[in-house]
């Protein structure tokens, strides 16, 4: 077991250490970067309804919850979707305990991008928004919330991966995941939206991960503007735990159904239709 | 001799020499039947060539021997386990290569081989050391110029070339090959079929290939299978598979700067005529008996006349 993490771990560092050396994945980084920063920028003078707080320090925090949610959710879907097409996950399925360092990998890499993602924002940001700061509690939140973050995400990714067939279909995961964004007060209060959809977003880690980043990052006075007043710790962790509880239960149910599936002709025909349709 | 049905090959392989023992393999998808009942065995250190028509079945029986697809009924038995529930110990003792990968293409080709060897590091035992080192291995298949490249920009034969690496590296006791020399040039071909018999000499690897090029079937395989319509209508060496089909050999030969060719069931008593009529006279004589082509033509479609 410690072998299997040990060369799954090894395998997560080439893979980061290459998508940090490639112009065309940084520009991935990059890209969603500039586009919060100029964010950033226009919305610094704005107020917080309600308080004389910069609108674009909130929502700082707030964007780090969503890259931190993006990075468990989307990209670990994105790899296995792709992966599984170009016939990586067959490889491991060939290799001994190649499934096992697979998934390690996969989650040290995708945790060293989510972590650069976070830092391009974080940094540049900083210099940007005023207010923004961080004290020995918020340390504190980090501790327990960012392991709880990945935990509550990943696996959910991963299921989502694990169903997808076609590397077409992402696109229809996008939507929702962005919409949520959008009800998740990330870019805006949550508390200027109607009451239903408060609860929707609610539902889902976004919007807690949102809190809890902000929880972190801004002055305590600031809760009195989200709901209930509060930063909501405990109900942040009962959400999360929740998430990744039925993550766990699922997500491994789900993959051992796409790894027994896998097999040469599976990968073949993929290939085939993914030609067909390039073709067309 | 019977072409239909299943072929007893068990007597040929001793029980307790078989690397891979398939009996009465059946697969069904749906309401089709793609298996009708194969059988046969491999022992230890050979090398097994599986031809047949494109879906004849031979992707579906390597599936299920490499413990990639569950069978619907039969006796599967590799390297002394079943590999429908076989563990990790039994993965690291095969290797596979598949006709397409296109996976790990921004790795580099010696850190993709060191890592990929790694997983097989703990399965290394004294009578065999895992993984194959990275330089040696690089030397036996060609790639030591290319171990700095990236895997995505290797041509097509270099690529190959890196699956059937990767498909070694962890010094397997049975090796599968899925049409291995697809686009490989002649020069290349020649340095794949020394390393083939490099790993069945040195390792006594056990080897199990499909192709569809009938020369090279001849070169590499101690024993040849024939598999048309799921059913297996051939087990033998290549020399018993001629012997099996009556044909005619084809006799040529030259006079007088004039070339002649004939066709004879028996050639022997015409040689002896040709001989006694035409002596010194006759040169560049040449007596071929069917080839492997002739006979594998042969063979599936006198089972595609019986089976309409």
């Amino acid at each position: 077991m410690i072998e299997t993490l040990r060369v799954g771990a090894a395998r997560g560092l080439i893979e980061l250490r290459q998508t940090l050396t490639n112009s065309q994945d940084l520009w991935g980084y990059f890209f969603p970067s500039v586009g919060l920063l100029i964010t950033l920028f226009f919305t610094n003078d704005a107020k917080v309804p309600g308080t004389t707080f910069s609108l674009g320090a909130a929502t700082l925090p707030s964007s780090i919850g969503m890259l931190l949610a993006f990075g468990g959710l989307l990209t670990i879907a994105q790899y296995l979707v792709v992966e599984r097409e170009d016939g990586t996950l067959l490889r491991a399925k060939a290799t001994p305990y190649g499934m096992t360092g697979y998934l390690v990998g996969k989650v040290v890499m995708i945790g060293g991008m989510t972590i650069f993602s976070v830092l391009v924002v974080l940094i540049p940001g900083l210099f940007l928004v005023d207010g923004v700061q961080v004290d020995l509690g918020g340390i504190l939140t980090l501790v327990w919330l960012l392991p709880l973050a990945v935990v509550a995400t990943m696996p959910i990714g991963a299921a989502i991966g694990s169903m997808l067939e076609n590397p077409r279909l992402l696109g229809l995961v996008m939507l929702p995941i962005f919409g949520l964004v959008a009800i998740s007060g990330i870019f805006y209060p949550i508390t200027g939206m109607p009451g239903w959809l408060q609860a929707v977003g609610q539902l889902f880690p976004i919007y807690w991960l949102g809190l809890g980043m902000r929880s972190v990052f801004l002055p305590d006075a600031l809760a009195s503007v989200e709901l209930g007043d509060s930063w909501r710790h405990l109900e942040t962790f009962g959400v999360l735990a929740v998430w990744a509880v039925l993550g766990l239960l699922v997500a491994p149910v789900l993959m051992r159904r796409m790894a027994r599936r896998e097999s040469g002709s599976a990968v073949a025909a993929r290939r085939e239709r993914a030609l067909a349709t390039v073709g067309r | 001799m019977t072409l239909t049905g299943a072929l007893e090959s068990g007597p040929q392989v001793p029980a307790d020499e078989r690397v891979i023992d398939v009996r009465d393999l059946r697969m069904r998808y749906g309401t089709k039947d793609v298996l009708h009942g194969v059988s046969f065995a491999a022992r230890s250190g050979e090398v097994l060539a599986l031809l047949g028509p494109n879906g004849a079945g031979k992707t579906t029986t390597i599936e299920i021997l490499e413990g990639f697809r569950m069978r619907s009924s039969g006796e599967v038995t590799v390297l002394g386990v079943d590999p429908a529930k076989a563990g990790e110990a039994w993965r690291a003792q095969v290797g596979v290569v598949l006709q397409s990968w296109r996976d790990h293409g921004k790795w580099q080709v010696r850190e993709l081989l060191g890592h990929l060897g790694r997983y097989y590091r703990r399965f290394s035992t004294d009578r065999k050391t895992r993984p194959w080192p990275v330089d040696d291995l690089l030397d036996v298949v060609g790639l030591t110029a290319a171990a700095a490249t990236r895997v995505q920009r290797l041509s097509g034969g270099q690529r190959r070339r890196l699956d059937v690496a990767i498909g070694i590296v962890g010094r397997p006791d049975l090796l599968f090959l899925d049409e291995p020399t697809v686009g490989f040039d002649p020069a290349a071909r020649r340095e794949f079929h020394d390393l083939v018999h490099r790993l069945t000499d040195v390792d006594d690897t056990t080897i199990l290939l499909t192709t569809h090029d009938l020369d090279e079937a001849e070169k590499l395989a101690d024993r040849i299978l024939i598999l048309n319509g799921g059913h297996i209508i051939a087990d033998g060496s290549a020399d018993d598979l001629s012997r099996r089909v009556a044909g005619e050999s084809e006799i040529r030969w030259s006079r007088d700067g004039q070339r002649f060719v004939h066709s004879a069931a028996n050639p022997t008593p015409f040689v002896r005529e040709l001989l006694l009529q035409h002596g010194d006279a006759v040169e560049d004589l040449e007596v071929r008996r069917n080839s492997l082509e002739d006979t594998y033509m042969r063979l599936v479609a006198d089972t595609e006349g019986s089976a309409r």
